[in-house]
């Protein structure tokens, strides 16, 4: 029994990891309709942008707030206005074409240009071990699930709560009727693509000390968000935290119970399960088609 | 339309261009195949500078039988696909020898290349499978696991004197050949293996191998597989909070895994064909001029590379002659020993399979550095007369 | 003008042909290899062709249904079965997963049948590395033998390279007859608007299946040759990403034009072999590959067969705009 609840424990910790990725890519379709498909390298090129700042010699701290500044300009701005804004009178799949360019364009920038092998990456919480009941768990694990929901409520608070958020939210339900109430619809998407930023520099933050730094890590990263947000239910933020969630305990559990060598394929298992018989998600509102 | 012509025009052009650059012959030409990207790229990167070093200071030395080697390198991009198509391209090339790559699964398939051609290809694989394939033209820069292997379970059962293990191995060519080795090395031992955990290349998440391991109950595990992945488990290990001895082979101490599993690494013990920590004057002095050509410290596949190269050396001047078919012959019978060559770091001998017999070394990671815990002498007995004496110093 | 450019097109189809023909005299044995590789390409390139640019269905699984081809090959030739049986039941096989796969594309549309598609490619790649008793695992299967032809042996790059031509331009036959049928007019309709051509009488169910059936035979007997070809096949080239590389060949080439595969298939694979040779650039060719088609996006979506198409767009808009300008003056000069 403490194995199944370490098991289910450390699959928290990396599900919640799944759920801030996954959380951001919501965020952007219901936004603007983009598919980011980059999403994985979006977790991945923040990480060596930390190993770039501290490489220069600074702080943790300052690395992390110069690491978060550059992604929202490079993520967030750079992205929206040189990639998005151009393609969007094309509908969706050119941008999806265009984020699979940039994701293959990305991971080989940075395998050519930084390096092909892993690197370490320091970790926000010290080793520590609790033993509580028999069940073994690490700080690392406690952390990671406890600031990634922290983060994940904030967001939801933000957008619920608040004016800013709140306009957010009516420019992803209603674009024109938004515009048509003087809410700054451009500056409003720019600000959810400035969240994802933030979102995907969470996730490096606390996965790259388990995964290490490496030009790779954002390929499964990528493919299992994409895979918790439509589980979840990919109109609704709620969603994406349970998908991942949901994706992570599994995985571990079917990885100890039942193969190793498929752990990978319960991710699509669930989602090929949810697709078949509630396409819009488990926590998703159906959509109507329009002809 | 216009776009296939010019494109086939250009091919034409660059393949014309290539074929007569390759008339000189007064160098020897040997291409360096390695893994430069990919799942391989530290091991092959690691490689191709130790062969690189090597060359350099051959031919600063005036070259083999008054000749210079001339390398080309290429990226396999850790596919044996690839590794295959650019081994022939090798050939066409007309290169006298080829090193690597260095991954099991790719030489395993680039080999039938260069055996049909008859080429000498020299690699840094340990899979046993390598050298069971009856090619004449194979011929290894470290051990086989047949040969490795039963150092360890020699290791784990009469000195660690563990009565249990469990073993985590990567879901390769290599890490199953090793799989295959241990337990045949074991099978007579007191020591039993209660666990065969399968973990993939490039797996990040090493939390139900571990807590396998611990299911199992064992007195120690062995770790078996690449090096990012035996740093990821040696963190998680310790995460986990696992005291039992971790024993492994070289891939779970090498320089790199250190510096990627930090604190984690301490306390593994391996045995290993090759480390740049070894007492010995030939290797310290390898260490020293790779860290100054290359700014950082080489790990045992840089050793591969550069030894593998003064093997070569020996073997064509002991043929006397640039003959690929009489070298590879000199090379299955070749015992070289590092005093009368030392480029080529460790007394050794090669068996008429392309195997190799050396000295090896057990290694205790200690506050972050390999240390020499033992060292164990070649399987076959020592090498054309005395051994090398090496005691068992401290770093 | 217009027989013109049909002349035109056939000179230039006539040279090309004559230099396929031709060509792998003068090449040493990589680069016939080369060129071979390339048209096994240009072959599955042709199937998502139909799948996505035709009929467009967003198929990211289309290594999914190479790979089961090439292990196809691989699995019955290490049983002892001739490669000529092995050829038209790899064809067969894939031809009956794409059905299969044909059903959820029934069910939910674009970005959702991406993903769908995604994850068939992960799953049948996790069964071709995990079920070593079938495929050999990541061993994979080695020393693949090529097959003979009424007694002739193929072994060689060369007879093999025409063998592969043959095929490719049998292949290429079929696909312009289907497409110029009435099946041809229906996928299209499928693409552009399937609820407008359903209410049209096309049944939409059939011609969906039918287009993910047909593609798979495609990238299926492309995965044959590819086993006979490269001698050696593990799961390494079926994952998801060579299918996103595939699906970039196709628009990357133009999706939607009969030649777009050629085009693609140059780029995706030739291209970069090229670059390995060329110091320094080598490592760059995917990163320049992958910024190259986010700026396609932007300017040339269609692909860049259809530079063309634009130029002469753009030269009618412009005589148009002239033709325009020309009336106004004169109405002017009249008033």
């Amino acid at each position: 029994m403490t194995d199944f609840i370490q098991l289910f424990l450390s699959g928290l910790a990396t599900g919640s990891i799944y759920a801030l990725a996954a959380l951001g890519f919501t965020l952007l379709w219901q936004a603007s309709g983009t598919i980011n498909f980059a999403q994985g390298e979006f977790v991945m090129l923040p990480a060596f942008m930390m190993l770039g700042f501290l490489s220069l010699g600074a702080p943790m701290l300052v690395s992390v707030v110069c690491t978060v500044l550059l992604a929202v300009l490079l993520l967030g701005w750079v992205f929206k206005r040189g990639v998005v804004d151009p393609l969007f009178k094309y509908g969706m799949m050119p941008i999806v074409v265009a984020t699979i360019g940039l994701s293959i364009a990305m991971r080989n920038g940075v395998r050519a240009g930084y390096s092909a092998e892993a690197h370490p990456f320091p970790s926000l919480f010290a080793d520590k071990l609790y033993n509580i009941a028999g069940v073994t768990v690490t700080l690392q694990d406690m952390g990671t699930f406890a600031l990634a929901m922290v983060i994940v409520m904030a967001t939801q608070a933000f957008l619920a709560k608040t004016v800013t958020g709140r306009a957010m939210q009516a420019v992803a339900q209603n674009t024109e009727s938004a515009s048509v109430l003087g809410i700054n619809v451009p500056r409003m998407i720019f600000y959810t693509f400035a969240i994802n930023a933030v979102l995907a520099v969470a996730a490096a933050m606390l996965v790259t000390p388990t995964y290490l730094a490496k030009f790779d890590m954002g390929e499964g990263l990528g493919t299992k968000a994409f895979f918790a947000a439509i589980i979840g239910g990919f109109n609704n933020s709620r969603g994406a935290l349970l998908g991942g969630l949901i994706v992570g305990v599994c995985e571990n559990l079917a990885a100890a119970y039942i193969s190793p060598a498929y752990k990978d394929a319960v991710a699509l298992v669930i989602f090929m399960v949810v697709i078949l018989f509630k396409p819009q998600g488990l926590l998703g509102k159906k959509e109507e088609r329009k002809v | 339309m216009n776009k296939r012509f010019a494109l086939k025009l250009i091919a034409a052009c660059a393949i014309a261009a290539a074929s007569t650059a390759g008339f000189a012959q007064n160098v020897i030409k040997i291409a360096n195949i390695v893994e430069l990207s990919g799942g391989g790229a530290s091991a092959g990167t690691n490689f191709k500078n130790g062969v690189e070093l090597a060359v350099k200071e051959i031919n600063a030395a005036g070259g083999i039988l008054g000749k210079k080697i001339q390398t080309t390198t290429a990226d396999t991009q850790s596919n044996p696909g690839v590794a295959k198509g650019l081994t022939q391209k090798a050939i066409d090339d007309d290169v006298f020898a080829i090193f690597g790559p260095v991954f099991s699964g790719s030489i395993m398939v680039s080999m039938a290349e260069s055996r049909r051609a008859g080429v000498p290809n020299f690699t840094g694989g340990e899979a046993a499978s390598i050298t069971e394939q009856g090619n004449p033209f194979i011929f290894r820069t470290s051990f086989t696991q047949a040969t490795a292997m039963p150092k360890v379970a020699r290791y784990i059962s009469d000195q660690a004197k563990l009565k249990s293990i469990a073993v985590i191995y990567v879901n390769n060519d290599f890490g199953k050949g090793g799989l295959d080795m241990i337990k045949k090395a074991l099978a007579n031992s007191p020591t039993k293996i209660l666990a065969e955990i399968s973990t993939e290349p490039s797996q990040v998440d090493f939390s139900a191998a571990v807590l396998r391991s611990k299911q199992s109950n064992a007195d120690g595990v062995f770790v078996y597989s690449n090096e990012e992945e035996s740093a990821r488990l040696l963190r998680e290990l310790r995460k986990q909070g696992w005291t039992k001895p971790v024993i492994g082979e070289t891939t779970l101490t090498g320089q790199k895994v250190i510096e990627l599993a930090g604190d984690a690494a301490n306390g593994a013990v391996a045995h290993v064909g090759l480390t740049v920590d070894a007492p010995l004057p030939a290797i310290r002095a390898f260490r020293s001029k790779f860290e100054k050509e290359y700014k950082y410290i080489s790990d045992h596949n840089g050793m591969k590379g550069y030894s593998g190269v003064y093997v070569l050396k020996a073997a064509i001047e002991k043929a006397g002659k640039l003959d690929r078919k009489a070298v590879a012959d000199v090379l299955h019978t070749l015992k070289v020993r590092a005093a009368d060559h030392p480029g080529v770091l460790m007394d050794v001998a090669f068996d008429s399979k392309g195997d190799l017999d050396r000295e090896s070394f057990m290694i205790e990671v200690k506050n972050g550095q390999q240390v020499v815990v033992a060292t164990l002498p070649p399987l076959g007995g020592p090498i054309g007369g005395s051994a090398i004496k090496a005691a068992p110093a401290k770093k | 003008m217009k027989l013109l450019q049909h002349k035109f097109g056939l000179a230039f189809t006539l040279a090309a042909a004559a230099l396929l023909l031709v060509a792998p005299q003068y090449l040493k044995n990589y680069g016939v290899y080369l060129l071979s590789y390339w048209l096994v390409f240009v072959i599955a390139i042709m199937g998502l062709n139909l799948t996505t640019g035709y009929a467009g269905q967003k198929s990211l699984g289309h290594a999914a249904f190479f790979g089961i081809g090439a292990y196809t090959v691989a699995i019955l030739m290490k049983a002892g079965i001739s490669f000529w049986l092995g050829l038209p039941a790899a064809a067969v096989i894939c031809f009956a997963l794409g059905l299969v796969l044909g059903f959820p594309a029934l069910r939910v549309q674009a970005i959702y049948l991406a993903f769908a598609t995604l994850g068939f490619n992960t799953a049948i790649w996790l069964v071709m590395r995990n079920e070593e008793w079938l495929t050999g695992g990541t061993f994979g299967i080695n020393n693949i033998a090529r097959p003979a032809v009424l007694g002739y042996s193929l072994e060689g790059n060369r007879p093999y390279y025409y063998f592969v031509l043959a095929v490719t331009l049998v292949m290429a036959g079929l696909l312009w007859g289907l497409l110029r049928s009435p099946w041809g007019k229906a996928f299209k309709a499928l693409r552009d608007n399937p609820i407008r051509a359903e209410s049209l009488g096309i049944d939409i169910r059939n011609y969906t299946l039918l287009s993910f059936a047909i593609g798979a035979a495609y990238a299926g007997v492309a995965g044959a040759l590819f086993a006979s070809l490269v001698q050696f096949i593990e799961p390494g080239p079926f994952t998801v990403g060579a299918s996103i590389m595939m699906y970039l060949m196709v628009v990357v080439g133009g999706a939607g034009y009969f030649f777009g595969p050629v085009l693609g298939a140059a780029v995706g694979v030739v291209l970069p072999e090229w670059m390995r040779d060329v110091p320094g650039v080598a490592a760059w060719y995917l990163p320049i590959f992958g910024a190259s088609v986010v700026l396609m996006m932007v300017w040339l979506p269609d692909g860049l067969l259809s530079i063309p198409d634009r130029l002469k767009a753009r030269r009618a808009a412009r005589e148009a705009s002239a033709q325009r300008a020309a009336k106004a003056a004169k109405m002017k000069a009249g008033s």
